[in-house]
This record gives C-alpha cells, structure tokens and sequence, in this order.
C-alpha cells in the first residue's frame, strides 16, 4: 500500500512535468528558428537543424505566430511545410488550452500582400478555422489577389454570388459577376463554369486568350519513333528551323505545314494533321501513327524580357525549347493528360521567341493509346496569361 | 498490490496494445490477418458502430492504428495538392490532432483514385505518411514534424499521372518506398529518424502500384525487403539496397507479394509461390497455378490456406504446400480492397462500400452482408477486436456491443 502510494505520488507529478512540458508556450527566437526551417534543400540538406529549430519553433507561443508566418519569405516548397507544421502545433495547442489567436494580426497580416502567398493562405485558415464570418468578411476583396488559393476561394465566392442573382432571375447582375469571376479565374474548373455561363448568356469570351494557349503552330512529321528511339534522336528541326525546307520524314519526305487549333484548350491532334503512313498493306485512312515523332513551332513576340511559364498537356512523350534552349523532356506515354501537366520555367527575350515542341507517339496498340496530341499555354507563375503581339 | 506485479501488469498492457497495433499496408508482416481477433459479423447504423468521424479529404489509403489511436491520410483541394494527416482516439472517435502540408511532387490521379492513395506505416513511435506525389512526412505519435522529404521536388521525374499507390514499410531502422514510373524510377530506404536517405535504387521504368513487403534475412535479426516489378521479383538487404537475388517471372503490377514463414506468394501467372532457401538465397519455385490469380486485391495466407480475389469479385481458397484449389465463391463486386481476415472470417469489402463477411473453412459462405453505402478503396485495419474502414469521407469504428 506504502509503495502504491509513492508510486502513485511519483506517477502523478511525472504526468504533470510532462503535461506542463508539453503544454506551456514559450517567447522563442523566430528568425534565428525560421531560418534553419528556410535552409531546408532537396535529400534531407538541412534535415537535422530543421528539425531541431522545428521542435522550438512549435514551443512558440500563440502571439508569435505573424512572426513565424513571416518567416516563410523566402521559403522554398519544401520549408513551407515545415513553416506549416509549426504554425498549426502553436495554433491546435492555443486553442486547445482554450487560448485565443491573435486575430486581429493575423488579419493584418492577410492584408499585407507583400508576405509569402501561402503564409497569408495559413493566416486566413487559422482565422477561418475560429470564425464562422471570415469567409464573408475577408474572401471578396481578394478577387485579384497574388495568392492563387486565396483567389480561387474569392472567385468561387463570387460564382456563388453570380448563381444566386441569376437564380433570382437578375440576369444582368449575374452577367457582371460572372465576368467579374472569369477574369480573376486562374484554375480550369472555374475558367469553365465561369465561361459556361457567360456563353449561355450570349456574351463573347475568349477562353484560349484569357490562358494563353499558343493556337497557331507551323506542324512538321512524322518522323521515326519505332522503340521509342526517335525520343534521342535530334531530327532537322532540332538543329535549326527553316520552314521553307523539306526533310526526309518516317514515310517520306515531310515539309512544315501551318495549323490553327479551333479548339478552345488548344489542343493540337497530329493524328487529324499529319498523312498517314501509305507504305503498309493495311492501310486505312482511319488508322492512327505508331512511332511517329511530330515538331511543333511557333514565334512568339514579346514586349519585354520576362520570366514566364509554358505550361504544356501531352498525353505522349515530350520535350519543349524556347529559343533552342531544352526547358522540359517527359518520357512518358499515355498516362494522361491534362490542362498544365508539364510546367516548364523559361526566360522571353524581348521581341522574337522561337517556342519548339516535339511530341513522340510510341506503338503501343490498345485503344486508349492511340491519341497524338499536346496543348500549350504561356502564363505567369500564377497562371495568368502571356500573350504574345504577333 | 506488489510492486513486481504492477510493474508485470504495465509491461503486459504495453504488449497488448503493441501486439493490437496495425501497423502498414495489410497490417503486420502484410499478412491482412489478426488470428485471435473477432470483430462482428453485421453491423448497421444503430448496431455494432462504435463510432463515424468525418474526414478532411479523399483516398484510397487504408487506415493505420498504433497505441490506441487510428491515424487516416486524406488529399484535399481541387487538385489534390493538400495532404493530410489526421489521428483519431479509438475509444472516443475524436479527432486528437490534424496535420496538413502542400504537395511537392505531381498530384494528376485517376479519378478513381487519389493522392492519399498508399496506406501510412509507423514504426510505433513515428507515422510516416507517403503520397501520390511522393511526399513522405515524418509525424511523432503527437503530431509533431520530425522530418518531410519531397521525393518528386528530389527526383523531378518521378510520377505517374494515373496516380501512384505503393504503401512505405518500415523495415528495422528504415522506411522502404517503391516509386516505379516511367519518369525517375527507384526504390529508396529512408533513415527512420534522420530522414535521410540510406540506399536508393534504380527500377524498372514502367507503372508499378504494388508495395514493398519485409521478411527475415539470412543473418540472424537481419531484414529483408522484398521489391516487385513487372521484370521479377528482388530481395534487398534493408539497410544498404543491395540485391541480395532476383526471380525472374513477369509480377503483376497491382497486386502486392505475400510472404509466410517459408513461401513466398507473387502474383505473377495466376499465382507463383516460391520455397525460401534455409540459406536465404535463390528461391526455388513450388508451383504456381492459374486458377488462383489475385487481381487487384493481394494474396492472403492463412496457415496452410491461400486466398485470392479475382477481379469479379470470385475468392478462391488454395493449399500452400500443392497449390491445389480447394474451392471457390462468388462475393460479388469488384475488390480494390484487400481484405482482412480476424479469425476465421474473411471480411471483404468492395469499391461500392459492399462488405461481406466470410466464413472460412472446408468451404466459403458468406453468412452477413454489410453496407457503407460509399466508396471503400483503402483496406481495412483490425485492432482491439475493432475494424475500421475508411472511405472518401468517413472513419467507421466496427465493435461488437457499440
């Protein structure tokens, strides 16, 4: 009994260590912490600091977080979820304990556009996350704003808004507040419905404009792609583009040819554009290429120097220069496609831009494998529209 | 009360609950077996649900429960790109902590599928959640980040736009990942506590979704991690990546490899069991056999039994030692789940959210049938005598007498 005493005794004051431990937050020092988070790199770099400056930073206390928020200027991909964890161990204790967020910072530090998009994102979650209003009260003047979620959350806000108008049978109202969202729209889903909408209202939208596809290429193939060996092979266009010349192609000689894509994502169907192969017995005029490489070219004239980002779809394999510099090679085939599945990063030079695009069809015969096509756009890094003057 | 009895007691309480952890993809050795566990037979709304939480996001991952607590990953957002890890009391079914990151790597999936497709692993003391876009979180029991690696932000490559699923192992002192594309394809061995990368080795460039599974090694306390691909199966030394052999027979690429004390179980012509040399080298093929071939649902061994799910939903049941098939049923559906066995029933959830419960024996019957009344793509985990199961919105606690 004596020892079940002292045991318990002990038990208890161990809880209670560890409890208060675990449990009181500290004045820590932000920067020094945030930036071992920030020195994070690929394979593990800066594993080991990181994750001790992480176990201090969590101790920081509810009033700091702004201050670790901010800490993510700077931050690559990968710190950010470092910086995230953080945040939300110092914000789940807070409130746990019954505590309070700093609110009203943390509202200043959502309006401060300066910061880290994410970092605002984070701070508009903790707010949300102890206020029913914030959505109502923070979302719709962020409509323009340079953070992509925050945007996106404003632009469906205002879908809303336009859906209920138009429910209301205020067809002009609606009309204005789905421009309104089409024009902030970054992201496909809502580019469409907002797109959808204004078409059934009869008004003109421009969709491959207001992204940016490239719609006009010059189209040259098929070359030989038989084991997927053309992938490797630098054929003419890959040295230097003359449109005037004729190569020797797969099946023949093959010559550029100018297309424009009436499709509204741009997307460029080589199998609907390049002869098909006349050489074999079953030939049809239904039958797709197999081991067919096609270039794609197109100038692009630039007002100014500028970082941008080609974002490219392509359910074949792939690689993208600008102005003969190689940005992306994908060796992959048929694993879908999509609306900015490659994003590559390059540099416009101001005036003339040469954009190359080389698109591999393998031979691979079931059904689903048949498609040889790619769509590309030019965008800011958070998808706005580049567009060229010529 | 002596004190040596409480200090007995204490060690035992810690050994049920380890012993009643459910720790990786189909639970412990990936044998999708708890022998002396005996969760219901039926349940309903009112009936035998201990309890429903919601969850954060989509997946096709399983859950995974270790000391009391069931930790769930779940994607979020338009485009997948959100990443959660949540932890849940089992007794209570609230939510204990939640954890969300950014993906680093591609977060394009079937729409079937999800990012949060391969089930978490622990280790007991840590949770090591992998994505479909090759994130690989380290999570204390308490949530706390005690290291994140982006394999796609390392190997920019790596991916697979229909969506990768192979589910991490711990083996001893490492986390094993298997991220076969056609991009940057490799296996890689993580330091659990470090998170720095012990081996990392090149593989077949093609789409793979299976998942690496451990066994002994030829040392004594030695470890094993067995890789498949569509090339053949390989055996690594857990801590350098080093190929210790390789079979080669055409594996599938969905189904995952089973092992049991001498056998191991590839899905691969039907189903090609192998005998494990007393040296641990080569194996040398027993004998495979067409009529029990697993697809997509992996091989269980059950003793002297082996069990298979074809795509049409027919279990088939096969003898170890001649790989004879004994018998057949029709459950019914199609199996993205791998079941799980607790004693003698079989418990087989379909993708509609259609769970069967099987009796196993000289013959198979189905003796409850059983809805959720969603998508159920995550195997199930059994702990504590309990089932859970996971769907794109819902935790379930299944127990008897809730």
């Amino acid at each position: 009994m004596k020892y079940n005493a002292i045991f318990a005794v002990i038990a208890a004051c161990s809880f209670v260590i560890s409890f208060v431990q675990s449990s009181v937050a500290e004045q820590v020092d932000v920067e020094t912490l945030a930036a071992k988070l920030r020195a994070v790199g690929p394979k593990g770099e800066g594993h080991a600091d990181a994750s001790k400056a992480w176990q201090s930073l969590a101790q920081a206390n509810a009033e700091q977080l702004p201050a670790v928020l901010a800490g993510m200027q700077g931050a690559g991909r990968l710190s950010e979820n470092w910086f995230r964890a953080a945040v939300e161990a110092i914000a789940q204790r807070q409130v746990k304990q019954g505590g309070q967020l700093p609110v009203e910072a943390l509202e200043g530090f959502l309006a401060d556009t300066r910061q880290a998009p994410r970092a605002r994102r984070l701070a508009y979650e903790l707010i949300a996350g102890i206020d029913d209003s914030a959505e109502e009260r923070l979302i719709p003047g962020l409509l323009n704003d340079p953070s992509l979620e925050l945007r996106r959350d404003a632009v469906a806000l205002a879908l809303q808004n336009a859906a209920a108008e138009e429910k209301a049978g205020k067809k002009n109202e609606a009309t204005d507040i789905y421009a309104k969202a089409f024009a902030a729209a970054r992201e496909l889903d809502q580019i469409k419905e907002a797109s959808g909408k204004l078409k059934s209202f009869g008004q003109q939208v421009d969709v491959p404009r207001h992204m940016g596809f490239v719609m006009e290429w010059q189209l040259i193939g098929p070359f030989d792609n038989v084991d997927g060996k053309g992938f490797d092979v630098a054929y003419a266009p890959e040295k230097g583009i003359d449109l005037a010349a004729t190569y020797e192609g797969k099946v023949g000689n093959v010559q550029w040819k100018q297309h424009r894509t009436s499709d509204e994502f741009g997307i460029v169907d080589l199998n609907e554009i390049f002869e098909r192969p006349k050489d074999g017995n079953d030939y049809k005029l239904t039958d797709e290429h197999k081991g067919a490489v096609g270039y794609a070219f197109s100038k692009f004239e630039s007002e100014q120097a500028r970082e941008i980002e080609i974002r490219v779809g392509c359910i074949n394999a792939n690689k993208i220069w600008l102005n003969g510099e190689l940005l992306t090679a994908n060796q992959v085939y048929h694993a879908g496609m999509e609306v900015d599945q490659y994003v590559a990063h390059g540099q416009l030079k101001k005036g003339s831009n040469e954009i190359l695009v080389k698109v591999c069809q393998n031979e691979q015969e079931e059904s689903w494998a048949q498609r040889w096509q790619f769509q590309l756009r030019v965008c800011d890094e958070l998808g706005t529209a580049v567009l060229a003057k010529n | 009360m002596s004190r040596s009895v409480t200090c007995l007691l204490a060690v035992l309480s810690v050994a049920f609950l380890c012993g009643a952890d459910w720790l990786q993809f189909r639970g412990v050795n990936g044998a999708s077996l708890s022998p002396d566990a005996a969760p219901p037979d039926s349940w309903s709304e009112t009936n035998n649900v201990a309890w429903k939480a919601n969850l954060p996001g989509r997946g096709a991952s399983g859950p995974i429960v270790v000391d009391g607590r069931t930790y769930v990953t779940c994607s979020s957002g338009v485009k997948q790109d959100r990443l959660h890890v949540v932890c849940f009391d089992n007794r209570t079914g609230e939510e204990v902590w939640q954890r969300e990151f950014w993906a680093t790597g591609r977060t394009l999936t079937h729409p079937f599928s999800a990012v949060a497709a391969p089930t978490p692993a622990s280790d007991g003391k840590r949770i090591f959640a992998f994505y479909s876009s090759n994130d690989l979180v380290c999570l204390d029991l308490d949530g706390n980040l005690l290291w994140y690696r982006g394999l796609a932000f390392d190997y920019p490559k790596a991916g697979n736009d229909i969506g990768m699923a192979s589910s991490p192992v711990v083996v001893g002192e490492t986390v094993v990942v298997q991220i076969e594309n056609q991009g940057d394809s490799f296996a890689a061995g993580i330091d659990v506590a470090t998170g720095e990368t012990r081996w990392r080795v090149d593989r077949d460039r093609r789409a793979n979704w299976v998942s690496p599974i451990a066994m002994p090694g030829k040392r004594e306390g030695s470890r094993v991690v067995l890789l498949q691909s569509g090339s053949g199966l390989t055996a690594h030394d857990s801590m350098t990546g080093e190929e210790l052999w390789r079979y080669d027979v055409p594996c599938s690429t969905t189904p995952s490899v089973a092992v049991s004390e001498d056998h191991i179980f590839i899905p691969a012509n039907g189903l090609t069991v192998l005998k494990l040399a007393p040296d641990a080298t080569v194996p040398s093929l027993a004998w495979d056999s067409s009529q029990l071939s697993p697809s997509p649902a992996s091989p269980i061994v059950v003793g002297d039994r082996v069990y298979t799910m074809n795509s049409s939903g027919v279990l088939s049941c096969g003898d170890v030692a001649t790989g004879d098939r004994l018998w057949q049923l029709r459950v019914g559906g199609k199996y993205w789940s791998t079941p799980v066995v607790a004693g003698d029933r079989m418990y087989c959830i379909n993708s509609d959210g259609a769970a069967k419960v099987v009796q196993l024996g000289e013959k198979g019957e189905v003796v409850s049938s059983n809805e959720f009344s969603d998508e159920i793509k995550g195997s199930p985990a059994i702990s504590g005598g309990a089932l859970y199961v996971r769907s794109d919105r819902f935790l379930w606690k299944i127990a008897r007498g809730s």
